[in-house]
This record gives C-alpha cells, sequence and structure tokens, in this order.
C-alpha cells in the first residue's frame, strides 16, 4: 500500500514538473548549475574587480577607499618623495612577454600539431583511437611533475645538455634553463594536445575524396595542403589556437618553474603581489587586465566563427 | 594489367585480373558490370589513385602508370561530385586550370565557357553547398571538362540523380562528349545507362573483361550466359543442338519444344548448348493452334507493355514481352493456353 501511494505521490510530482512551461522546467534544471557558477565562479570574480579599486593594506588585506592607483601603478611609478608619476615599462613588459611567449606556444603548437594530427586522421581507423588515446595519455599525469621534469631534462646536467656536449654542437652545458626559451618549451608541451585534438577533429571530418579530386585536377602535396586541407579544417586550427593561447598566457607554472621566477608572465605578478608583495589591489588589477586580455582573445575567435559560418552558409 | 590488392599478403584481392582494353579517340566508352566487378579499380588506375601491380596504361603512346593523378592529363568526375565545399560554382571550374597556373584573363573566360556549356551561368557565385543534386553534378563536369583533358572519367555520375534528371543527363552527356570530342570512359552498373549512351561497352565479371563491343553487338550477340542475362532480361534455356537446316540448326529445349538459331562455332550435333532468349522476341498467339503450345501462368501490365511468364507443354516457363500497341486483354489472361511463336534466329547459342 505504502509503495502504491509513493509511487502514486511521485507520478504527481512529476506530472506537477511537467506540466510547468518549458523556460520555467529549464530554468529549475538548470538552478544547481547557475548557484555552482555564482558562488565559484562570479563571486570571487565581483571581489576581485572591487579589490582591484581599493588601497592596499599595509600587512596584506585592503583598505575600503576606492582608488585607481593599482591600475596606474601598472604603467607608471609614483615617485615616493614628491608624489609624480614616472613611465615604467617593467610591468607592462611582462604584459607583453606573457603574450608573445603565448603566441610563440600557439605558433609552435600548431607548426607540430597540424602535421601530428594529419598523419593520425589518415591512419586507418583503429589505430586512430590508440594514438588519439596516447595524445591525452599526458593529462593523466600532474602538469607540476610534467614541469619538474622539463626542468630535469632542460638544466645544465640534464639530459639534453649532455646529448648536445657528446655528439659536439657544444663544448659546455648551454644555460638553456630558467630562460624565456625553457618557459616557451614548457608551454608548448604542456598545451599542444589542445591543438592537436581540435585539427584532428576536423581533419576526421573532411571527405578525403575532396583530396583525390584536387590531385585530379593538378594540385600538388603543396597546394592540396594549402587549397583544401587548412580550409577545410579552419574552425580547429582556429579553436586549437585559442585554446593553446588562453591557458599559455595564463600560465603559472612554466614561468614559475622554467623561468625561475626571474622572467615573470602575468600570473606569476599576480601570485607576488598577493603574496609576498602584500599589495592585493594591484594583483587584483593584474588579474583583471589577464581576463580582459582572454576575452579580446575570445571576442575575435567568437567574431572569426561567426563570420566563417555566415559565409558557409 | 593486373591489379592486386595488399598483394603478398592472406587476404590479397586480385581486383583485376589481366584486363586488356584498347579505348579509341573520341569514343564514348563504358566499363559495365555489377559491384564489385573492378569496374571501379580499373578508373581509378586510370586516373593514378592506384598502381597497377603489373601492367602499362599507355595514354595516347605514353606509359603513364607510374605518374601521380596530378601529372596526368585525365580528370574524373567523381561519384558523389567532390565539389570543394568552401569554394563557389566558378572557384570549382577554375581550381584544375588555377592549378596548371593559366592567364587569369583566360581562365574567366573558360569558366564561363563551361558554366554555359553545363547551362548554369547564373549560378557561379553560390557556394557549391548550396546547390541541388543535379547542379552539383554539372559543375562536376564543368570542372572536369574545363582543364581539356584527352580523357574524362566519369564514375557513376548520375547513380545519385533521380530517374527523370538521369533520363536528361544521359543526352546531356552525349551531346557534350559529341560537341568536345573527349574521349570518355564512363563507369556504370546500370545497363540501360550503358546502352542508350556508349559508342562501345566492356562488360567486366569478377575482375575480367567478358565482352567488348557495340552497345547491340552486346545486346544481341552476348558472348556468354553472364553477359546476356546481365544485359537485360533474358530466358537462359538448356537445349540439345540438333541437324543444320540452311543456315539455321535446331535445338531442341526440355520438352521437345525446336528453336531455330543462327550457328555459333561448330558445335557438333547433340551437344548440350545454352539457349538466350529474348523475352521481346517471342510472339504470342491468342490461338493455342499456331506454334508452340503454351499456358500464360502470370500476367503482368507494365504500362508500355506487358510481361507474361508463359509455360511450354512440359517444357521451360518463358518470360515473355508484349508491347502495348492495341487492347489485346482477351484470352490473355493467366490460365488460358496461348501459341508461342519463335522466330527463326530469335534465339541465340551462347558459347559458355
Amino acid at each position: 500500500m505504502a509503495e502504491q501511494r509513493d509511487a502514486a505521490n511521485q507520478a504527481t510530482w512529476i506530472d506537477r514538473f511537467s506540466g510547468l512551461p518549458e523556460a520555467r522546467r529549464s530554468l529549475i534544471l538548470l538552478s544547481p548549475a547557475f548557484a555552482l557558477i555564482g558562488a565559484f565562479g562570479l563571486a570571487p570574480l565581483c571581489l576581485i574587480l572591487v579589490y582591484s579599486f581599493l588601497v592596499p593594506g599595509t600587512y596584506g588585506g585592503v583598505v575600503w577607499e576606492f582608488s585607481l592607483d593599482a591600475y596606474i601603478q601598472f604603467l607608471f611609478e609614483r615617485d615616493i618623495f614628491d608624489g609624480t608619476l614616472a613611465f615604467n615599462a617593467s610591468y607592462l613588459q611582462i604584459g607583453a612577454r606573457s603574450v608573445i611567449l603565448a603566441g610563440l606556444a600557439v605558433v609552435g603548437c600548431l607548426l607540430i600539431g597540424f602535421p601530428t594530427a594529419y598523419f593520425i586522421a589518415t591512419r586507418p581507423p583503429g589505430l586512430r583511437n590508440v594514438l588519439i588515446f596516447l595524445v591525452t595519455v599526458p593529462f593523466w599525469t600532474n602538469l607540476l611533475v610534467r614541469t619538474f621534469s622539463m626542468m630535469l631534462i632542460l638544466r645544465d646536467q640534464g639530459p639534453l645538455n649532455s646529448i648536445l656536449m657528446d655528439i659536439g654542437i657544444t663544448g659546455q652545458p648551454l644555460s638553456l634553463l630558467y630562460t624565456d626559451f625553457a618557459i616557451g618549451l614548457g608551454l608548448l608541451y604542456s598545451f599542444l594536445p589542445f591543438m592537436v585534438l581540435p585539427i584532428y577533429a576536423s581533419l576526421e571530418r573532411i571527405d578525403f575524396r575532396l583530396v583525390e579530386a584536387a590531385y585530379d585536377l593538378y594540385a600538388n602535396r603543396w597546394k592540396v595542403l594549402q587549397r583544401i586541407l587548412i580550409p577545410l579544417s579552419l574552425p580547429g586550427i582556429a579553436g586549437g589556437c585559442f585554446l593553446v593561447f588562453i591557458p599559455s598566457l595564463s600560465s603559472f607554472l612554466a614561468p614559475d618553474l622554467l623561468g625561475g621566477g626571474k622572467h615573470l608572465m602575468i600570473s606569476n605578478l599576480i601570485a607576488q603581489q598577493f603574496g609576498t608583495a602584500r599589495n592585493w589591489p594591484f594583483g587584483a588589477a593584474a588579474a583583471m587586465i589577464l581576463l580582459s586580455l582572454v576575452l579580446i582573445a575570445l571576442m575575435i575567435y567568437a567574431r572569426q566563427t561567426a563570420r566563417r559560418e555566415r559565409k558557409v552558409v | 594489367m593486373t591489379k592486386v590488392f595488399q598483394a603478398g599478403s592472406a587476404e590479397s584481392v586480385t581486383a583485376l585480373d589481366e584486363v586488356s582494353l584498347a579505348i579509341r579517340d573520341n569514343e564514348f566508352f563504358t566499363l559495365l558490370g555489377p559491384s564489385g566487378c573492378g569496374k571501379t579499380t580499373l578508373l581509378r588506375l586510370i586516373a593514378g589513385f592506384e598502381q597497377v601491380t603489373q601492367g602499362n596504361i599507355l595514354l595516347f603512346g605514353d606509359d603513364v602508370a607510374g605518374l601521380p593523378p596530378h601529372k596526368r592529363p585525365i580528370n574524373t568526375v567523381f561519384q558523389h561530385y567532390a565539389l570543394f565545399p568552401h569554394m563557389t560554382v566558378a572557384e570549382n571550374v577554375a581550381f584544375g586550370l588555377r592549378m596548371l597556373r593559366r592567364d587569369k584573363a583566360e581562365i574567366r573566360r573558360t569558366v564561363e565557357t563551361m558554366l554555359t556549356l553545363v547551362k548554369m551561368p547564373e549560378l557561379a557565385d553560390r557556394k557549391s553547398s548550396q546547390l541541388s543534386g543535379g547542379q552539383q553534378q554539372r559543375v562536376a563536369l564543368a570542372r572536369a571538362l574545363a582543364n581539356h583533358p584527352r580523357v574524362l572519367l566519369l564514375d557513376e555520375p548520375l547513380s545519385a540523380l533521380d530517374l527523370k534528371l538521369r533520363q536528361e543527363m544521359r543526352l546531356e552527356l552525349k551531346t557534350l562528349q559529341r560537341e568536345t570530342g573527349i574521349t570518355f570512359i564512363f563507369v556504370t552498373h546500370d545497363q540501360e545507362e550503358a546502352l542508350t549512351m556508349s559508342d562501345r561497352i566492356a562488360v567486366l565479371q569478377a575482375g575480367r573483361i567478358q565482352q567488348v563491343g557495340t552497345p547491340d553487338t552486346i545486346y544481341e550477340q552476348p558472348a556468354n550466359s553472364f553477359v546476356a542475362n546481365f544485359m537485360g532480361e533474358t530466358n537462359l534455356l538448356p537445349a540439345v543442338l540438333g541437324t543444320a537446316e540452311r543456315d539455321m540448326i535446331s535445338c531442341l529445349l526440355e520438352g521437345g519444344a525446336e528453336v531455330l538459331a543462327q550457328p555459333v562455332g561448330n558445335e557438333a550435333a547433340g551437344s548440350r548448348v545454352t539457349l538466350s532468349l529474348r523475352p521481346e522476341r517471342i510472339v504470342l498467339s491468342a490461338d493455342p493452334g499456331t506454334g508452340l503450345a503454351g499456358r500464360i501462368t502470370d500476367r503482368l501490365y507494365r504500362g508500355t507493355d506487358t510481361s507474361y511468364r508463359v509455360k511450354l507443354e512440359d517444357g521451360p516457363e518463358l518470360l515473355v514481352y508484349e508491347q502495348n500497341v492495341a487492347d489485346r486483354s482477351s484470352g490473355m489472361s493467366a490460365g488460358n493456353s496461348v501459341g508461342v511463336l519463335i522466330a527463326p534466329g530469335a534465339a541465340r547459342i551462347l558459347v559458355s
């Protein structure tokens, strides 16, 4: 009896729910997700935004007083004695380094990732799945551990230097570690799968009869790549570029470990301000600047996608 | 030439076995056969997408067997057209000429001419993904013809079109071939398509050429029972050869009915052969007294003609087509006795 009543109750509850208008139903179903994003995504972001307009407390924290100093500090240095502003490029340099290193990581990932994706996409289907699985294997290991292993490889007594010395390219160890090169290499290594996977996804969907048709119409390999494969996999290429660019731009580990804290990227600056420097508003302002850089990148991507879709339809 | 896939492995498949064909200049040549007979493989070999295992492909005297597809003066119209979806119609048509680094003005002129030739000049700026099947077909044709290839390969280009359009395109293709003077090598599994369009047909089966000839030779004088059966409907009848009478030889069907056929080779009297008897060559008479005695077992009205199944007395069942030229329903329904008239020479003796 009790079970029957339960079942009946349940039925009416479901009936009542499905009787609601579509929009209400979606809202109810989405509410847990909204709550989660609001509490852990939106709220901290608002907090950071507010903090960036406050005055730093002496021992960390903030003083609740409106100020644009944090943003001004990014470009100018205030003289301690007379309070005049002088242009200071050092923070701007960190921003520029971040953008340039992220850009180079994108270029490197593209040069390695496209041939890799093409190779995988042209294998028989069974082998393809195995290879794609192998591409994702690095994700199983902590990024910190992987970055540490990069340090071991690159350091003066590391395997890379001993190989270079053994084959006589260099007489003494090259200082590879703690350079921009090391950071770039770290970014390239960390985010390469983000380039391979979307390009593979779009290459795999290409009808390879089109490639045959192009060969038939007197196109050589290079022309097939240039006129058929690249244009048709452009959505994947663009997606891969942004998937590499955005995390590279905000990367913390690679510059921290491989750059040795000397070659800062914007994330390291933020961490420093919230940590040792105890200038929370400046850290928050740097975070907002990073966020706007990412948003600009995303907007460019969204606009390009929209334009491409208009062109296709 | 011979084409073996995965040669040397346990799964090796001989797709084409010592195929030898001579195709003439300016010819509409059709490779006809059921699916899996090797006709598409043969086309791909000519185009250069596959390499021959053994043998040569001579194009106007030059061996092209080792050349990659983009170095052969041959173009293909693919079964599913394979138009480049990211290009306009005009860009598609211009593709080959651009790859050949032709002069820009010349390319523009040729594209215009080609689109006019296939009757769709107003769609030049459309994306190829916005076209209907028939339009895509025409663009694919224009794209291949724009390069003035010495040979045009067509891989079942009409199979994806609906019936009406297919019939229209048959005529158009034939006209195009005559106007351009380019050798067309056309692959199809549709015998009607092959018969209506071709100058000559090669019938393929199991990687071997069964017969090469003009459409009427292939239809009227099939070389073997496969060709006879594949080219339209036919009655394949086991028979025993009798004596020659003037230029005809008498053949005895099961049940004792006698049919006169033209002798082929020098088969001895008493040997067993197969006769091919086309259903439209048999005439039915409502009077059971004329010709061979038979009984209608089935009657199917098909618009232009009526198809009958007629059982000969003690003999085989025959398929008979009769054109519906006059109203003749009386005495011709299932169960009626009829006379079956088979003209001398209507049946053909098959060698194998």
